[in-house]
Order: structure tokens, then C-alpha cells, then sequence
């Protein structure tokens, strides 16, 4: 008993003070480089979601979201993860949610661990397919209808892919890239382009940011950083390549 | 007399099933360049619907065009079943009621191949149900010309034996070639990356396009031109090419039968306006492939594209098919019995011609 005890003790230690001195790892993704403009999503022009409240009274139709950029050039929608040094982890048992409004995916990118669960609703009143394409083995790729005021669909990918493509084929220019680690340490950064990955170990890691776009083999910039108690930072500039 | 009204008959239904075959095949590439091959997830069902009880309410976006390929593809599967059944009891040419035969087993393998492509998910399947669709039509066109009351006159025709040996194989490597074109095309439809090369007639504003990393980097960080920013590859590029040569190739080819036919066999051959037609076709044909780049590959352009291919294999093989019938070994083709009214060739001309050509 006392030895148990012991144990425990030692055990809630050793937990203490991995969070205690656990750091965040911060940065910004600034884009280099003007993309030409991104081709109109023909929401309108669909005699379905045209209909919807939203999109008819838009003054027009939304643009695909391949550059979301802020006027300070923060780049969103970038997956930020830690790719070498972090240890696997067993998935939170929180899903992780994807809505499709207005005949579009929201959000756009986002990210996971292996084997939790991702729940995509339909908050539209129409039908839509949703369609993982996973590429890396032992991912299953799955092609299922959800009609207007079905439940949501569950999916779960056992192993790490980046990005790994969500599509309605109903709609064709509707997608949403996951981004599936084997760890809790990853971020996407938003509208300014900052992001945040919170209660790193402190250790040497090698992170990566990846633009879908950008890096479409999902092969992204990587950097080497060092994680004190106090955390890290992290900037990175992803380059548009010169035409 | 009823027999030849019948006959007559017949031949109108086979030529009627050989163009919706065609429809057919123009609305599954509408599919494809929708990319709403798996809009409709389950498959012989629709969406858990009887397909044909299917409510029209739900025809929106990629499953209208999945929807009528699978609705008109049924019509087809009908037709043929019906085709089939009447060569089987009419037609006296065993060989023709077996084509019958073939094209109903044709058209059942052709349907459960496009249902795999949804249920298996298998990109793959949908470049083979593409290929398989041209071979069908081509055995559907070959009932209908043999059902024909031209069959006969064509057979009856003295030129045929006086075709070279060297403008056989010419049409048939020319025929081969536009069903490689074919499956070059079918692969890159079913490779769903949009334009691989976007400039025509010269390819990122060169004669050969560069193909390393870095250009592809900057090729897909840049385009715009698909709502999927599915990566282009070397391979893509290559492949483009490759279908750019293989049409230089094909109309050099077509021509060059054309020509040749005309020198050897005058204007007035069957064979002379066949091959004359069949360039025309190839040289419309080449026209859209630059037209389906030039439109950003718009939906309306690479259907007809897809159409016009269809075509020509269906031109090219029919006179495969008669050459093969009628000017090799004329000997034999006497010997067979059955072309219900078909004239024979004198012995003596064809020995005639056979010396002389
Ligand atoms: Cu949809």
C-alpha cells in the first residue's frame, strides 16, 4: 500500500512538473509574394445553394479560399505541427467537427490526432457526399450521402497524413484538408496568421508549416527549435514561388 | 418483301442503339469533367432510391450528370437487350447473331464496370469503363453496318481487292492509334488535375515543357484554374504530350491512308471517301483538343471532344473491319455463304484485279 502510494505520488510529480514547465510555441506565417486572384466558388449559379438565405442575398459569389491573407501578409489556414521529437499520444476523446454551411466546408483546414474522431454535419438544407481521399495506406477512404437534417457522419483515421482531402462530389469545388498527426501538437493559424501549440515538453523539435497550396505534397518549411520552460517562437515566411 | 421491311427495320434499330451508345458516352464525360463520377455513392441504387424512382428534386449539381449517365446508360442496356433478341430470331448470319450476343454480354459488363468504379471508389475502373465504352460502340456500329442494305453493295464493290497491302496496315496502325489516343485521353480525364499543360500549340510557352520540381512548385502555388488544387505532376505533363504527339501522329497517318487510297484506287472508292471522311473527322477532332485547352477545358468543349474521339475510333475501326473482310484473302470472303443479297464479284475481274494491283 505504501509503496502504491508512493508511486502515485511520484507519478503526480513527475505530471506537475512536465506541465509546470511545459511552454507554448508562438509564431506568425507571413506570405511572400501576390497570388493572383483565386477562381469564384458558383454558388449562385446552383439552383440549389443559390437558394440559400445567405448566399442570395450576397452580392456575390465567394472566392476559393487557396490565400487567405491579412494586410500585415499573415497567411492562414496553415498547418503548424511538430514533426520530429514529439511523442505519440493516445487521442483526446473529443471529436473533432466539420460543418458543411452554405455548400461550403467549414473549416477549411484543420487538424487531429490519429483515431479521434471527426464528425462532419450538414447544417445545409440540401444533400451533400462526404468523400475522404486519403492517400497513406490503412486510411480508409469512405463516399457517403448526408441529406439535409441528417445526423452527422463519423470518420477516423488511424494514421498520420498531411493533408488528407475531404470532398462533396455533389458540389465540386467543395473541400476540407485535414491535417492528422499522432499528437497533440500541432496548430492552424488563423486570419492574422499567428498560431499557438500549447504544453510542448520543453526539448529539441523540428516543426513544419504546411500551405495547402503552396506545399500541395504536403511537404512544407521546416525549422529546428528549442522549447524552454518559457516555450518558443517560431516565424515562418512561406515564399510564393516566382512564376 | 416483310422480310426486307424487317431487315429494314432492324438495321434503323441497330443505327438508333449505335447513336444513343454515343449520347452515352457523351454524357459520361460530362460526368467526368464534372468530376461527379461518386456524386452518387451507392450504386445499382441512388442514394438508397430504386434509380428510377429517384426523386427529380434531388437531381442537383454533380448527380444530375451521374444520375442521367446512369438513367440513359439502363436505355442503352435496354436497346441492346432488345438488339440482341431480334439478330437472335431474325437474323440468318450466325456470326451476326453472335455480335448480337456480344454486344448484350458487352453492354451488361460495361454497366457492373461503371458500378464498381462508384462502390470500389477505384479512379482507375473509370479510365477502363471509358476505354471498354469506345470498344462497345464500335462493336454496336459494326451490327449496324452489317445489317445494312449498303453491306452488300459495299461488298460488291470491285476496289476493295485492289487495296495495297501497305494501306491495310496503314489503316489499321492508324485505327490503333486513335484508340491509344483514346486511352491516353481516358487517363488523363480520369486523372481529375485539370489542365497539365494550359497553352496551345505551345506547352508553358515552349516546345517541350519543363518538368522539375521547381517548375511544378510554381506551376500549383499558382494556378487557379480548378477549385481542387490537385497537384500536377512530370507524369500529367508527359502524358499531355504524349496525346499531342499521338494527334500530330493519327493525322499524319489518316492522311497519308487518305491519300494513298485516293492514288490507288481513285476518287470514286468507297475506301477513297471513307478515309477522306475519317480525316476530316480526325483533323475536327484535333481542332477541339486545342479547343478544349484553349476553353480551360469548359465542360460543353471536352464532351464533344470525347464525342468526335468516339467517332473516329468508330470511323476507322468500321473500316478496319472492311478491309479486313473484304480485301484479304477475296478467295475465302466468295466462299462465305449467307450475305443475304450480296453480289459476288465475276471470278475473272478479281484475278484481273488481283494481277493488276
Ligand atoms: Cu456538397
Amino acid at each position: 500500500m505504501k509503496k502504491l502510494i508512493g508511486f502515485l505520488g511520484a507519478a503526480a510529480c513527475v505530471g506537475t512538473m512536465q506541465t509546470a514547465s511545459a511552454g507554448d510555441i508562438t509564431g506568425k506565417i507571413t506570405l511572400k509574394g501576390t497570388p493572383p486572384p483565386a477562381p469564384e466558388m458558383p454558388l449562385k449559379a446552383d439552383p440549389f445553394c443559390g437558394k440559400i438565405k445567405e448566399v442570395a442575398a450576397a452580392p456575390g459569389n465567394p472566392r476559393m479560399p487557396f490565400y487567405v491573407v491579412d494586410k500585415s501578409g499573415g497567411l492562414a489556414d496553415v498547418f503548424i505541427y511538430i514533426k520530429e521529437g514529439a511523442k505519440a499520444a493516445a487521442p483526446p476523446a473529443q471529436p473533432v467537427v466539420i460543418d458543411q454551411v452554405q455548400c461550403q466546408y467549414t473549416p477549411y483546414v484543420v487538424g487531429l490526432q490519429a483515431k479521434q474522431k471527426i464528425l462532419v454535419k450538414n447544417s445545409d438544407p440540401l444533400m451533400h457526399n462526404v468523400h475522404p481521399q486519403p492517400t497513406v495506406a490503412g486510411n480508409k477512404e469512405a463516399n457517403k450521402a448526408q441529406p439535409a437534417n441528417a445526423g452527422p457522419l463519423e470518420f477516423v483515421f488511424d494514421n498520420p497524413e498531411v493533408f488528407l482531402r475531404f470532398r462533396c462530389d455533389v458540389h465540386p469545388w467543395m473541400f476540407s484538408y485535414v491535417g492528422v498527426v499522432d499528437h497533440p501538437y500541432f496548430a492552424v493559424s488563423g486570419k492574422d496568421g499567428a498560431f499557438k501549440i500549447s504544453n510542448v515538453p520543453p526539448g529539441d523539435y523540428v516543426i513544419e508549416a504546411v500551405h495547402r497550396k503552396t506545399h500541395p505534397n504536403g511537404k512544407g518549411i521546416t525549422q529546428k527549435i528549442k522549447v524552454g520552460a518559457d516555450g518558443a517562437k517560431a516565424d515562418f515566411t512561406v515564399e510564393l514561388p516566382a512564376q | 418483301m416483310t422480310r426486307s421491311n424487317h431487315s429494314l427495320w432492324l438495321n434503323r434499330f441497330a443505327v438508333f442503339t449505335a447513336l444513343a451508345t454515343l449520347i452515352l458516352i457523351g454524357i459520361g464525360g460530362l460526368v467526368t469533367s464534372h468530376e461527379a463520377g461518386l456524386s452518387v455513392p451507392d450504386w445499382p441504387t441512388t442514394y438508397g432510391y430504386n434509380m428510377f424512382l429517384f426523386p427529380p428534386s434531388y437531381w442537383m449539381g454533380g448527380i444530375l450528370y451521374e444520375h442521367t449517365h446512369r438513367l440513359f446508360a439502363s436505355f442503352v442496356g435496354l436497346l441492346t437487350t432488345i438488339l440482341a433478341v431480334w439478330l437472335w430470331i431474325k437474323e440468318p448470319r450466325r456470326w451476326v447473331q453472335w455480335l448480337g450476343v456480344a454486344a448484350f454480354f458487352g453492354v451488361v459488363l460495361q454497366g457492373v464496370l461503371g458500378g464498381l468504379r462508384v462502390t470500389l471508389l477505384q479512379n482507375s475502373l473509370g479510365f477502363v469503363h471509358a476505354t471498354a465504352a469506345q470498344l462497345f460502340l464500335l462493336l454496336v456500329g459494326i451490327i449496324a453496318l452489317v445489317t445494312s442494305a449498303s453491306w452488300s453493295k459495299i461488298a460488291a464493290n470491285e476496289t476493295w481487292s485492289l487495296v495495297p497491302k501497305g494501306l491495310r496496315y496503314l489503316l489499321l496502325s492508324a485505327t490503333s492509334l486513335v484508340f491509344l489516343q483514346l486511352i491516353l485521353g481516358a487517363v488523363m480525364r480520369h486523372q481529375h488535375a485539370g489542365l497539365a499543360v494550359p497553352d496551345f500549340p505551345l506547352a508553358y510557352g515552349q516546345l517541350w515543357p519543363p518538368t522539375d520540381a521547381a517548375f511544378l512548385d510554381s506551376v500549383n502555388a499558382r494556378r487557379m484554374d480548378v477549385f481542387d488544387p490537385n497537384p500536377i505532376t512530370a507524369f500529367q505533363i508527359v502524358l499531355h504530350m504524349m496525346h499531342r504527339l499521338g494527334a500530330l501522329a493519327t493525322l499524319l497517318a489518316v492522311g497519308a491512308g487518305a491519300w494513298i487510297s485516293r492514288s490507288r484506287l481513285g476518287n470514286r472508292a468507297p475506301l477513297t471517301k471513307a478515309t477522306l471522311a475519317w480525316f476530316c473527322l480526325i483533323m475536327l477532332q484535333a481542332a477541339l483538343g486545342a479547343a478544349t485547352v484553349l476553353s480551360r477545358k469548359a465542360a460543353d468543349v471536352a464532351t464533344v471532344h470525347v464525342i468526335a474521339g468516339a467517332a473516329s475510333l468508330l470511323v476507322g475501326g468500321l473500316l478496319c473491319f472492311i478491309v479486313l473482310r473484304f480485301s484479304f484473302a477475296p478467295s475465302k470472303a466468295e466462299k462465305a455463304p449467307g450475305h443475304s443479297g450480296a453480289t459476288r464479284l465475276p471470278a475473272p475481274q478479281t484475278e484481273t484485279a488481283l494481277t493488276t494491283g
